[in-house]
């Protein structure tokens, strides 16, 4: 049986080469490779990656076609249910989600599902491009905030079904995450842009440098400007700090603006891009997510010497995809685990030369399931550090909530929306992290196109 | 333009610039046509602009708009790669991206007998914010200051705005001979101030507020940090204030100015000055070198 053959890796470039440039680390299967790893695939009468994938991708069946080499057959099935597949196939959490369930995995190693997605995706995108074709147009408007993924994916399935889409994003780039927060080296920007081209040429227009809550609101948009109805997916952008001392030290970053530097502004390639960016020899990175796994991979590109991952708990409750922090690792990222800062000092000018870490141990499971971090009492340990990124995550961004009257927010400012993302604005609708508080793209994306559907419905329901 | 034109297409903004003056030593004003930020705008806001692709994110204080022309000012000092590229701008030109209006406005109301001190480049920003002042109902004292009489600008206009302008020079060439900071300590002793706002060099800021704090006066004070998004995305702009750490372009720009951690906010602003020097430095054997690939920004 097809399936007792090892699971296909995937190349990559080399560690060594790839922590001295920017291009993608992973570098995808050929078509040979992708076929047999299709064909370990079972076809299970009830599939259980498709359950665990947040927007039920046709699994077993895209990935038949491709066991049968019918690529053109694959990407179709594929496309059905998601709008961003070179992405999702890049930067979902496979382990926890499609292959996670893969009955496969129970004795051996899953299909790999991601890296197959990925496949079909790119080969797609190499094909002649179809023209797309459109219904007329409803003569609805409908009103997009936030150009990431919850929003493209919302604006594609509205302009699939007739509507007249804007976007309206705040950035000078659409992109949202994909743009300024994911690294060229995990997710080269000409895919993003890519699938960008595709949106716009579904007819959805992009305004770019307009932020809702200032320059436009929503009320107004709707009132003045004819828009019947509204998707949110302004995402969570706002960084969290610990409030410790000496935070605003000078090399102390949040990792969104180390990332937005260094992806968005392109600061890898100063001078020749007019944005700086400063690292130092010794860069410590606080958090232990793919946020945290981009940062410390992107300290060492720029230049640092050493770069830490600083981790409150265990290797084992490390939450990056798995990939990624194997990636980083290789790449020769440290773990300084059981630990987290607690203090940072400076120099006369302010700059950063140490961390005070405080020392953990693991106790009993908290709610997450994880086992919890509990400081042991008068450990501590200081390291010398010229560069610290506070990869601690995000809470949403205040803008547009702070300049909506009515939009109803939880105690966390997150907008509160009902199953179908319904706001306390019956034709604003919300989804994504503006909603969730930080998760990942697939699930942003999966809320922007429950919310196309839900919004279709109400504005039939309306005429 | 590389992969620029990937995000070009129909409907996107272009930004022209519609006049242009030269305000003496590196102080240029530039009028930008953005017809609905003119419109949004309130005094006290910040603006970011970005000229093309590969180019700076870089905020600025709106210093006049007038929505009936559809039009923001901006004056910008020329001290770096950015800004000496940005001044080279003339009518007709275009801008790739104006972003805003950003940040919180200048709380106006009627406090009663106002000082508002600009410094420098400064006194741009002081404009929108002394006029709304004044229309609020407030007897209006505008302090002006620079290093000599070449540098100030905008003296006329202001004093159409406000009750009354008082000027400054360090050599003297006009006005007080000192600093700004003489003619405030001499207003809030003699003019029964109640609130003072204070911007240019954060080392002015830091001493107007040790002027006002001494006698007790209430001051506000705007803070231009190092940022990038200008939309609370980027934590680069934090600043300390009383116990708190702000974000300063959603939570201000500006603050009460004996809150601030002024030392802290010096020693942040200078933190990339040595990149910036080599990205000047870089400008400079370019344009004597032969293939000059700027031509996009003019």
């Amino acid at each position: 049986m097809a399936s007792k053959a090892p699971r296909h890796e995937m190349p990559v470039q080399d560690p060594k080469v790839r922590v001295t440039n920017f291009q993608e680390v992973a570098l995808g299967y050929d078509e040979e490779t992708a076929i047999a790893e299709a064909q370990r695939c079972l076809k299970c009468a009830r599939p259980r990656c498709v359950e665990g994938c947040p927007v039920h991708v046709a699994i077993p069946d895209f990935i038949e076609a491709v066991a049968l080499a019918d690529l053109d057959e694959a990407a179709r099935r594929l496309k059905a249910r998601t709008s961003l597949p070179a992405i999702c196939g890049r930067v979902c959490p496979q382990e926890n989600q499609c292959e996670g369930k893969c009955v496969l995995g129970i004795k051996g190693e899953p299909v790999a599902i991601g890296r197959l997605e990925r496949f079909v995706a790119d080969w797609d995108r190499e094909q002649p491009q179809k023209p797309v074709e459109l219904p007329a147009k409803n003569g609805k408007k409908v009103g997009i905030i936030g150009a990431g993924p919850a929003g493209l994916a919302c604006a594609g399935d509205l302009a699939k079904l007739g509507y007249d889409v804007t976007i309206f994003e705040a950035l000078h780039t659409p992109g949202g995450v994909l743009m300024y927060g994911i690294p060229e080296f995990r997710l080269p920007k000409a895919i993003v842009q890519h699938e960008i081209n595709s949106i716009r040429e579904m007819g959805v227009h992009i305004e770019v440098d307009a932020i809702v809550g200032k320059l436009y609101d929503i009320q107004e948009l709707h009132e003045e400007e004819g828009f019947d109805a509204f998707f949110v997916g302004t995402g969570a952008g706002l960084p969290h700090f610990m409030n410790i001392p000496g935070e605003n030290l000078n090399g102390v970053y949040s990792a969104n603006e180390f990332l937005t530097r260094s992806n968005l502004m392109k600061a890898y390639d100063f001078p020749h891009n007019a944005t700086p960016i400063k690292v130092g020899k010794r860069a410590a990175i606080i958090g232990g997510g793919n946020v945290a796994m981009d940062a410390a991979r992107t300290a060492l590109r720029l230049g640092a010497e050493e770069s830490y991952i600083v981790y409150r708990r265990s290797k084992e409750e490390i939450p990056a995809r798995a990939e990624e922090l194997e990636h980083a690792i290789e790449e020769g990222v440290q773990l300084k685990l059981l630990s987290s800062p607690i203090a940072y000092t400076g120099d006369e000018n302010d700059v950063i030369t140490g961390m005070v870490m405080q020392k953990y141990e693991l106790g009993e499971p908290d709610a997450s399931g994880r086992r919890r971090p509990i400081a042991i009492e008068g450990e501590t340990e200081e390291m010398p550090i010229d560069t610290v990124i506070v990869a601690i995550g995000q809470g949403p961004n205040p803008i547009l909530t702070e300049n909506t009257p009515g939009l109803e927010l939880n105690s966390r400012g997150n907008i509160v929306a009902n199953d179908e993302g319904q706001t306390s604005l019956p034709y604003v609708f919300a989804g994504g992290d503006i909603v969730t508080g930080a998760a990942t793209v697939i699930k942003a994306m999966g809320a922007g196109k429950d919310a196309a559907a839900a919004i279709d419905a109400y504005l039939k329901a309306q005429a | 333009m590389g992969e620029q034109g990937f995000f070009e297409e129909e409907g996107v903004s272009v930004y022209k610039i519609v006049d242009y003056k030269h305000l003496g030593g590196a102080t240029h004003e530039l009028v930008v046509e953005a017809p609905r930020l003119a419109k949004k705008a309130k005094a006290g806001q910040f603006l970011i602009v970005r000229m093309g692709e590969g180019e700076e994110r870089i905020p600025l204080t709106i210093a006049d708009h007038d929505a009936d022309k559809g039009t923001v000012t901006i004056v910008i000092q020329a001290l770096g790669h950015s800004t000496q590229k940005l001044v080279t701008l003339r009518p007709g030109d275009e801008i790739a991206d104006v972003v805003g209006p950003l940040g919180k406005a200048s709380e106006i109301e009627k406090y009663g007998t106002v000082v508002i001190v600009g410094g420098g480049v400064g006194i741009a920003p002081i404009y929108p914010i002394a006029r709304d002042l004044k229309k609020a109902g407030n007897r209006v004292i505008a302090i002006i200051g620079a290093k000599t009489k070449d540098l100030l600008f905008w003296q006329d206009k202001l004093a159409a705005a406000v009750d009354e302008v008082r000027v400054a020079t360090d050599d003297g060439s006009v006005g007080h001979k000192g600093f700004v900071t003489d003619l405030l300590a001499d207003a809030c002793d003699n003019e029964g101030v109640d609130i003072v706002w204070a911007i240019g060099p954060m080392i002015m800021m830091y001493n107007c507020v040790k002027v006002t704090k001494a006698r007790g006066i209430r001051s506000v004070v705007s803070m231009n940090p190092v940022m990038i998004d200008g939309t609370g995305m980027c934590g680069g702009c934090r600043v300390r204030v009383g116990d708190e750490t702000k974000f300063a372009c959603v939570d201000g720009p500006e603050f009460d100015g004996d809150l601030i951690d002024f030392d802290l906010a010096m020693k942040r602003s200078r933190f990339m000055r040595d990149l910036e020097a080599e990205a000047v430095e870089r400008d400079h054997e370019c344009t004597i070198g032969l293939n000059h690939k700027e031509g996009e920004s003019k």
